[in-house]
């Protein structure tokens, strides 16, 4: 994770675009300004940044869903749930399935384990709509590229 | 009314939080209840799902941009039920889920 930078994701696992699920890894910091003040004594990853984590994995799977002709937007969160905490250090994996495409919109449902405990997990929905800049195409690429997406995946 | 409009009424009353009793058939969705676009997303996801169709919303969007289509074909909900019971048609004619 690059907190600051506000990337979640550090590695796609898998990618099923048959099945229309997803896997990635995120590993929590050790140490991080978050951590200072969220909370003194007993620093825990926040509930918004796991729903963001979910909400990433969820986007990388409708990227690879929509080919990366369309950017998926975050528009609903629904039934978050937080159902334990997430402290520094930990392996976070996080696994996403398509719930359904709709003209315009995509719903996803996500969950976040730590070894096999799971951790949250939320229903989001997400606008897809044409990538504003020509620019954050690249860098969606770039990012691609980094966190190991299977680009023949959508080649096929 | 047809069965179909109560369907949607129930669901944008759940949806939305607004009072069943105020859903008419001649209630237009934007103008007479408020709903906006993240609603009727919400709202669009639940009907999918419910009736097994993909609302070509986009489609319908474009069509009143356009000035092909007005928002009242689409949007007051008797004529909303009307569009969902032809997607239904098609769907089981063996078309699938128009778009």
């Amino acid at each position: 994770m690059q907190l600051d930078y506000f990337q979640l994701i550090d590695r796609i696992v898998s990618l099923d675009l048959e099945g229309k699920t997803i896997m990635v890894e995120a590993q929590v910091p050790e140490k991080h300004t978050i951590f200072e003040g969220h909370f003194p004594g007993f620093p825990i990853m926040p509930g918004v940044l796991l729903t963001e984590a979910m909400a990433q994995s969820s986007g990388w799977l409708l990227l690879g869903l929509l080919k990366f002709e369309r950017m998926p937007f975050l528009a609903i969160v629904k039934e978050a749930k937080m159902r334990g905490f997430v402290s520094p250090g930990q392996l976070l994996t996080i696994d996403a399935q398509l719930e359904h495409e709709g003209s315009g919109f995509a719903v996803t449902k996500a969950k976040g384990r730590v070894g096999k405990e799971l951790k949250c997990s939320a229903e989001i929905t997400f606008g897809l709509s044409p990538f504003p800049d020509p620019g954050f195409r690249t860098y969606m690429d770039a990012m691609a590229t980094k966190i190991g997406f299977p680009m023949q995946a959508i080649a096929q | 009314m047809s069965s179909t409009f109560e369907q949607i009424a129930n669901i944008i009353a759940e949806t939305c939080d607004i009072p069943r009793d105020t859903i008419k058939p001649e209630s237009h969705a934007i103008d007479d209840l408020g709903i906006d676009s993240l609603d009727f997303l919400d709202i669009a996801f639940a009907i999918d799902k419910a009736f097994g169709i993909k609302m070509p919303l986009e489609k319908w969007t474009q069509e009143v941009n356009d000035g092909k289509a007005t928002t009242e074909q689409y949007f007051v909900l008797k004529n909303l039920a009307d569009r969902i019971d032809e997607l239904v048609a098609a769907k089981n004619a063996g078309g699938g889920a128009a778009s």
